[in-house]
Formats: structure tokens, C-alpha cells, sequence
């Protein structure tokens, strides 16, 4: 039987860049075949060509033993192909009814919508495939994951049969993803085939049946789960040996350097969103903040370096009390924060990278000549820092949104560690990033430390916390529910305690515990 | 398994600040009603308020007199107690609608202390509400097409200048109320084509474009009107649409005049009203308009042809907008003169944006606007003691407070403004 879908020596030329280069693959009724690759690798060009968001420079498509044209998003669907974008296509002030059915409307009286009709598909598809969600509930108030399920559903209702998945877990919690694995395997089982476009090693090994490298736009190998692990996944994918584990020697904690005390916080909607916390962090010693997303570490994070007013307790630095200042005092008395949105709250994407470098500094000599910016100055600098951090780029004047993610941060870190600091809030400071940029900046992070800096980092990724933290405290819906020492627990523990469960009540159920943690219990 | 919001306890469910601030505000404007009306009334003046139109024979009501200090005694009464409750208790969901009561009970102390012991023709005010209104809520539903599918449109005021010039021009020529109509149309669709060429083809900043629009607009009438309407009378006396009475609804005292015996103009707003409100949210084409208008990449990947979705809107907001100018020259005075529009285009985009940008609250604010209109107009009339130039700023006023107070809590489509560049 001919395969669903091959790619034949697809070739896409951008001027001056060859993002595809003889790309050939072949996709398998009812199989998972992941496409690994780092930022810019080229996976996600390949997916729109076959999507019909661009058009390839040369080579074919052939869908079930025949050759197809794929001019735009609409032929992809008539054949079949379906797309989970990385960034969701889905409008908030929809419901999920209005957004399944845009474009593919049921009607009735020529032009009436008829949502009813379209509800039931839905309620249908989503049992049929255990994708649970209200169709009348409106886009906005579901979370991230349900978003993805209600992406899934509409390619399902459009009948796609091949179903590509663009960096699905960018945007999930640990939770979410191993449900997302879950449907996966359930899609598969009835017959869909599905391609997984992913730089995480983890899930690759979780999901895959079949794993195709993609480096620099070409397919530099083809494994499977079994023959593979982690370490030569890495190494194909980079091009070279990737340390994966962290090294680090042991932590030698000085004096404390922040301490916080029965912190209460409140977010937008004036709710409880930090509730109680009392935590201190001594100088050399890392704190890792785990919990799943949303359990109050924006508000904390934001309260302790000033960008959010709290509503009582007291935020010490080096004997200081620091709650309610204003950010630039902070950051004067050697507070450094890396952002968990950096596109949002740690740079300015219009600005060129000189100018990104300086925003903590700019109004001090050398940077300032009174009222004036010392340019040749700052760009000196800027050149220096390039250097000292491994930015990737043309040059010092490159605006930094058309920079990498990896080297985004890699900006951002530069700003703030090459600063005399007492204290480094990192905030998912490796969020969506490759393999190599992880690498570097874990070892950034380690270095500061080492300099007798506190740190504390927040971070839903639980291998993060696990690899860099010399202690944990779990956040769950506000409260910081115990702070462990990183040697003497396990990644089980800690998933337990994230989904809110203390680990000696022995009640817990092995389901429970599968969707508490990270990646299951395989490593 | 299902994934689940996390939910945060609340610090305070209700917020008593608001509910307590909300009722001071009821119980200054009831103490107002008492300081302003009540105290400086004299008792034994009586205010008439006169219920019919002029010029209408059908449908007629009795004249309304009221003794002038207790109808305000009254409403002093009835507003403080809403404060008291509102203080203590708190009408809570309703607070909004209450407001408005006793807003609008204000307006009413207000008119019957303006109008002591002469009459005021209130049928005619409600009745030049609506008339006023019109353009206004043309403007804002010419505007609601245009941004629901994510284009910008702060050109309706030279749209509809252009169509009320052409109209008047084309059915003083022609003699014909229809052909006049149908050229109002066409000059505005031809000024919509302009700015959707200019925002949507060539992604210029649709502000810039629709200021060139207004700017094109304003010079190209005035010069006409100077160099050959006031020259030539003949070309500047259009027709006027007549006023045409709904058979049955029209004999109804009080509502009858006041909706049912307009002109073309108002019961086409009332259908515009329906028919726009059912397609934008009902219909595919609806749904299609406003997925470009919030995420025009989502709605290109399932084979939405965004550009000409842009295009049809826009064009058919120039009509609509071509629809509300016609109504200026054809519908209301039967001449054009310069500027004749007067700002109106620009509140009826301030209505669309105080409507959420929904035809039905559109609708609303335009009546609202309409009415803050007439009783400056009718005031100006009476000779009130307050001088008419700060009535005639009624309508404006409103706006600002309305703006300010409401705009930040509106959901403007989320692409509006931003050109679609297919990648």
C-alpha cells in the first residue's frame, strides 16, 4: 500500500537562504513520525509547504500514491492535510462551535448558520476521540490545552486524515502535554497519521514511532525510539556531543540575601494569587520555584521585582525592605530579572540589540554624557557583551526581533548578569528554546551562582528545576507547600506535590501520579 | 482527566467602593434636582408640556401640565430613595440601569423647571430625537461594517459629506428623489473604494487614509458649493423625501408621531438596524466578517478570502455611510451647504465605539446622541437661561463622558487597523 503522504526532494529557496534542502520523507498510515530539529532547522517551512502556505521551490507531494498541487491552505485541506499551528488559529471572542465551523459553515435558509448541527459533529468528534470540550464555552476562558483540543477538533471536522502538529508543547503545562500524548495515541489507533514537529528530546521519545533529524533545511538521519536515545538525538540534531546533564558542584550558601515573609499578592481580578509565602535565599544557592503554571509564580515573581504592588508582608533584600519600590530601585540594589514573556516584558523587538543592552543602564555614565546617550559607548559595549555571550548575530545594530529565540535570551542575559547583582530572579528562562541555547544559559545560570549570587528560578519545566536547584518550593494555588533539598527527593515527589498531593499520604492513585510529573516515570 | 482552570479565591466578591461611590452619585444629582429645580421654583407656576409634534394631524395627545415644584419634589423623593437603597443595599446587576433612571429622571426635573410656566413641546423633542439620530446611527453602522472586518474607518464624515453634496446636486438636476439617492450612494462607495485601495491593497495607515479622505472631502464640496450651488440656485433644490405615515401605527397618541410618521429615512435605520444586526451575528457571511476583523490569519488558513471580505465591507459601509449624507440634503433641509454634516460622522464613530460595535448598540448611542441634540435645539428655542451656545456643546459633552467612561471596557475587533500581509 502506498504511504499517505511522501515528500520528494522538496527544495525552498528564500533569497539568500536555503531552508529546505532535498527534503524526501514519507509518513505512514496510523504512525507518529516525529520531525526533530533546533530553531530554524527548518521543520516549520516544510510543514507550510505541505500546507500551502508557501510554495516550494522544487519537488513533489504525492497524498495516498498521488501527485498533488498544493497552492493554499484550502487544496491542503481538500486532500486531507490538517495543521495545528504553533501559534493557535483560533479567535478568543468565538465560541468553539463559531470557531470549528468557520470556513466549513453548516447552514440553513441559504446563509443561516446552524450552530446546532455543527455542535453535535462536534460533540461527536470529541467523544469519538476523547477530546473533552463544551462546544458553547467561548475561546477566551478555556485554558491552553483545551485551546489545542478545540485546534485538534477542527481539523477532525474537516476530516483530515493526515494531521501535522507544529511545536504542540511550546504553550502546554507538563499536565497538558502528557493529555495531549494521550490523544495522540488515540488519533493513530483510529487510523489518523500524524507528523510531530518538536526540538524537545523527552517527548520524542514518548511519542514517536518513527524520528527524522532535520539540520540546517536537510534530513541528516532517520531512528526510531528504540535505537535512539536522548544524547545521540541530541548530537544529530546539533550537529555535535550535547551535555545534556548539568554539572555543578555543590552549593556553598553565605549569607541571606532576600527573605520574604507571609507575602500576599493579589492579581488582576483582585484575587489571592501569592497567598502567605515566606521563603529566603542565601547568597551561592539556587531556588527553584516548580509548580504548574498559573499557581501564582507570575504574581510573586512580579512582586519581588517591583512590577506589581503587593497587599501585605515584607520583601527583604540584604535587610532592606523592598515591597512596593519602584523597579529601578530595585534593580540598583543588584536585582537582575530574566522575564518569563522576554518578547513582552524583556526586550524591545524594535530596538536594535546596543539599545536592548543598555535599558538598565543607559541613564548612568559611561552610557549617559548628561542628557545625552554616549552611542560610541554603548555600542563598544554592545560588541563586548556579543562576544562575551555568544549572540548569533549580523551586528550590533540587528534589531533584536528579528533575532532567534535563543539569542533573544541570550540578550536579555547578557543585560542583566554582566551587572555587579546580588539577586537573579530567572524566570522560565529556557522557555522554547533549543537544545544549544539551553546549554549555554543553564551554564550561565551555574556560573552566576558560583559568583556567590542568589538565585531564584522559576520554571514549570521539571527537569529544569530538578538539573539546577539546590532547593525546591512547590507553589500550588498560591502557597508555597514545602521547600525540599533537590538531593534528597525524587521527580515523583515533586510531581505529587505540584498536583497539590502530600507524598506520604500513600492514597494518591497511579494516575494521579502519571499526570503530575513531567514525563511519566520513564528516565 | 479534563484539564481545569485554576480557580483563585476572591478578596472581596461584591466591591462596596463602587456601590457606595455609585449611590453618592445618586444622591448629589437628587440633592441637585432639590437645589437646582425644586428650591428655585416658584409653586404656582405650572409647566405644559405639549405632546404632539408640529405639522403632524395624526395621533394626537392632550397637552401634559404639571404643577412645576411638586413634580420636582417628587423626583427628589424618588432619587433619594434609590440612593439610600443603593448606599445601603445596592441594586447590585442593575445599578447600571438604575443609573440611567435616574439620569433621565435629572433630564426630566431639568426640562420641567427650564419650561416653568410656558410649554414645551415634548412630542417634538423625542420626535427630532429620532430625526436626529439618523445620520448619526447611519454613521455608526457604516462604521461597525468597516472595522468588523479590521479596517479603521474615521473617513464616514467625508463619506457622507460627499454623498449629501451629490445627492443634493444629482436631484436637483434630475428631479428625482431616487436617482439624487442612488448618486449619494455611488460619490460615497467611490470614497470607500479609495480608502480600501489605500489601507487594504497598499497598507497605508488607515488613519492617514481617512483623514486624506475627510480632508478631500470637505475641499471638493465647499469649492462646489461656493463656485456653483450658491451661484446656482437651480442646481441646490433637491427634492426632499416626504414624510410618510405608517397606516394604523401612525393614529397611536404619543408613539405614533414620534416613530411612525418619519420619513424614508428612519424606517430604513429601523430595518438597516435588524438586517445588519442578524447577518453580522447570524448568518456565515457574519461570521466570516468578523473572523477577519479578529484574526485574519486564522480565518486565510481555512480559506477565507480575507482581502475581498475587506473589500466588500468597506464598500458596503461607503454605502450605508453615502446613505446617512443623502439624508442631510434629501431627507431633512433640501439644500446643501458647506460643512453640512457638521461633525456628524464623527459621532456616529464615537456611537459605534460606545455601542461595542454592534449595530443594536450603535443604534442605541445614536439615539442617545440624537437626543442630547434636540434638547439643545429645542432649548436654544424656549430661550432657557443657559446660554444656547453651551447647550449646543450637549451633544459633544456626551460624548466625552460617554467615551470616557464606557470605551475602555469595549472589545474592539482585535485586528482592527492592522493591514493583512499574506506571508
Amino acid at each position: 500500500m502506498a504511504p499517505v503522504l511522501e515528500l520528494k526532494g522538496i527544495t525552498k529557496r528564500f533569497p539568500g537562504v536555503l531552508a529546505n534542502d532535498q527534503v524526501s520523507l514519507t509518513l505512514n498510515k496510523g504512525e507518529i513520525l516525529v520531525l526533530l530539529g533546533e530553531n530554524g532547522a527548518g521543520k516549520t517551512t516544510l510543514m507550510n509547504i505541505l500546507y500551502g502556505l508557501y510554495q516550494p521551490t522544487e519537488g513533489e507531494i504525492w497524498v495516498n500514491g498521488k501527485e498533488i498541487e498544493v497552492h493554499s491552505p484550502t487544496d491542503a485541506i481538500n486532500v486531507g492535510i490538517g495543521m495545528v499551528h504553533q501559534h493557535f488559529m483560533l479567535i478568543p471572542v468565538f465560541s468553539v462551535t463559531e470557531n470549528v465551523m468557520l470556513g466549513d459553515e453548516t447552514t440553513k435558509m441559504g446563509g443561516f448558520l446552524d450552530e446546532q448541527t455543527a455542535a453535535t459533529k462536534i460533540k461527536t468528534i470529541s467523544e469519538q476521540y476523547g477530546l473533552e470540550v463544551d462546544p458553547s464555552s467561548y475561546v477566551r476562558d478555556l485554558p491552553v490545552g483545551v485551546q489545542q483540543r478545540v485546534e485538534i477538533i477542527k481539523l477532525l471536522y474537516r476530516e483530515a486524515d493526515i494531521l501535522i502538529f507544529d511545536e504542540p508543547t511550546a504553550v502546554l503545562t507538563p499536565q497538558e502535554a502528557n493529555e495531549l500524548f494521550i490523544i495522540m495515541h488515540e488519533l493513530v489507533k483510529q487510523g489518523k497519521s500524524i507528523i510531530f514537529i518538536t526540538h524537545k528530546l523527552r517527548e520524542v521519545m514518548d511519542v514517536a514511532d518513527r524520528i527524522m533529524v532535520i539540520r540546517r533545511g536537510k534530513i541528516v538521519g532517520e531512528t526510531t525510539p528504540q535505537e535512539a536515545d536522548q544524547e545521540k538525538l541530541a548530537a544529530m540534531m546539533v550537529g555535535r556531543a550535547v551535555e545534556l546533564d548539568v554539572h555543578k558542584n555543590e552549593a556553598k550558601p553565605g549569607k541571606t540575601v532576600i527573605q520574604i515573609s507571609n507575602l500576599f499578592v493579589l492579581d488582576q481580578l483582585k484575587q489571592i494569587a501569592v497567598d502567605d509565602v515566606s521563603f529566603e535565599i542565601k547568597a551561592g544557592e539556587i531556588l527553584g520555584i516548580a509548580g504548574v503554571q498559573g499557581n501564582g509564580q507570575t504574581e510573586l515573581v512580579e512582586a519581588i521585582t517591583g512590577l506589581r504592588s503587593i497587599l501585605t508582608g515584607k520583601i527583604e533584600l540584604l535587610g532592606e525592605d523592598i515591597a512596593n519600590a519602584k523597579p529601578r530601585h530595585i534593580t540598583e540594589l543588584g536585582v537582575a530579572h530574566v522575564p518569563e514573556d522576554r518578547q513582552k516584558d524583556g526586550l524591545v523587538l524594535s530596538f536594535p540589540i546596543y539599545e536592548n543592552l543598555v535599558l538598565c543602564t543607559y541613564y548612568k555614565p559611561p552610557f549617559a554624557k548628561g542628557i545625552n546617550l554616549n552611542y560610541p559607548e554603548i555600542i563598544r559595549s554592545a560588541q563586548h557583551q556579543i562576544e562575551d555571550f555568544d549572540i548569533r548575530t549580523p551586528s550590533a545594530q540587528t534589531n533584536v526581533g528579528s533575532l532567534s529565540g535563543g539569542n533573544q535570551q541570550k540578550v536579555i542575559i547578557a543585560r542583566e548578569l554582566s551587572r555587579p547583582i546580588q539577586f537573579l530572579v530567572a524566570s522560565q528562562p529556557t522557555r522554547g528554546l533549543d537544545v544549544g541555547s539551553i546549554e549555554y544559559i543553564h551554564t550561565r545560570i551555574i556560573q552566576k551562582r558560583d559568583e556567590a549570587c542568589a538565585i531564584m528560578l522559576v520554571s514549570p519545566e521539571l527537569d529544569e528545576i530538578m538539573q539546577l536547584s539546590d532547593r525546591i518550593a512547590v507553589m500550588y494555588r498560591g502557597k508555597i507547600l514545602t521547600i525540599l533539598d533537590a538531593n534528597e527527593v525524587t521527580k515523583e515527589e515533586i510531581g505529587l506535590w505540584m498536583a497539590g498531593i502530600t507524598p506520604d499520604n500513600s492514597s494518591a492513585s497511579k494516575e494521579s501520579i502519571k499526570l503530575a510529573t513531567t514525563d511519566g516515570v520513564q528516565n | 482527566m479534563a484539564t481545569t482552570v485554576i480557580q483563585r479565591k476572591k478578596v472581596e466578591t461584591a466591591t462596596p467602593v463602587r456601590r457606595v461611590v455609585m449611590g453618592l452619585v445618586f444622591l448629589a444629582l437628587s440633592m441637585l434636582i432639590l437645589v437646582l429645580f425644586a428650591l428655585k421654583s416658584d409653586p404656582a407656576l405650572k409647566t405644559t408640556f405639549v405632546m404632539n409634534p408640529g405639522g403632524i394631524d395624526r395621533g394626537l395627545a392632550p397637552d401634559w401640565v404639571l404643577p412645576g415644584f411638586s413634580t420636582m419634589i417628587v423626583l427628589t423623593v424618588i432619587t433619594f430613595l434609590a440612593a439610600v437603597y443603593q448606599i445601603f443595599v445596592g441594586f447590585k446587576k442593575a445599578t447600571n440601569v438604575v443609573l440611567g433612571i435616574v439620569v433621565a429622571l435629572f433630564i426630566f426635573a431639568f426640562l420641567a423647571w427650564a419650561a416653568e410656566g410656558r410649554s414645551l413641546n415634548l412630542g417634538g423633542m423625542l420626535s427630532g430625537a429620532v430625526l436626529l439620530s439618523v445620520p448619526i446611527t447611519l454613521g455608526a453602522f457604516s462604521g461597525v461594517l468597516c472595522e468588523r472586518s479590521g479596517v479603521v474607518n474615521i473617513a464616514i464624515e467625508g463619506m457622507m459629506l460627499m454623498g449629501s453634496m451629490v445627492g443634493a446636486l444629482v436631484g436637483s438636476v434630475t428631479n428625482s428623489l431616487l436617482i439624487g439617492l442612488i448618486a449619494a450612494i455611488l460619490a460615497s462607495v467611490l470614497m470607500a473604494a479609495l480608502h480600501a485601495v489605500l489601507s487594504i491593497k497598499y497598507k497605508i495607515n488607515q488613519i492617514v487614509s481617512g483623514t486624506v479622505i475627510n480632508i478631500f472631502a470637505t475641499g471638493l464640496t465647499t469649492y462646489i458649493s461656493q463656485k456653483i450651488l450658491q451661484v446656482n440656485q437651480s442646481l441646490n433644490n433637491p427634492p426632499i423625501f416626504p414624510r410618510l405615515p405608517i397606516p394604523i401605527l401612525a393614529d397611536i397618541p404619543v408613539i405614533g408621531p414620534i416613530l411612525f410618521n418619519q420619513n424614508m429615512f428612519v424606517y430604513a435605520m429601523f430595518i438597516l438596524l435588524a438586517v445588519l444586526q442578524i447577518s453580522i451575528f447570524k448568518t456565515r457571511w457574519g461570521l466570516r466578517l468578523r473572523a477577519v476583523g479578529e484574526h485574519p490569519k486564522a480565518a486565510d488558513t481555512l480559506g477565507i478570502n480575507v482581502i475581498r471580505t475587506r473589500y466588500m465591507a468597506v464598500l458596503l459601509g461607503g454605502a450605508v455611510a453615502g446613505f446617512g449624507g443623502a439624508f442631510f440634503t434629501l431627507g431633512s433641509v433640501g439644500r446643501f451647504d458647506k460643512m453640512m454634516t457638521a461633525g456628524k460622522g464623527f459621532i456616529g464613530l464615537a456611537a459605534m465605539i460606545f455601542g461595542n460595535w454592534t449595530p443594536i448598540g450603535s443604534f442605541g448611542a445614536g439615539l442617545l446622541f440624537g437626543f442630547a441634540d434636540s434638547i439643545a435645539t429645542k432649548l436654544a428655542i424656549l430661550g432657557s437661561y443657559i446660554p444656547p451656545q453651551f447647550m449646543s456643546m450637549a451633544p459633544y459633552i456626551t460624548t466625552m463622558v460617554v467615551l470616557a467612561g464606557i470605551v475602555g471596557r469595549g472589545q474592539m475587533p482585535a485586528a482592527d487597523g492592522e493591514p493583512y500581509v499574506k506571508e
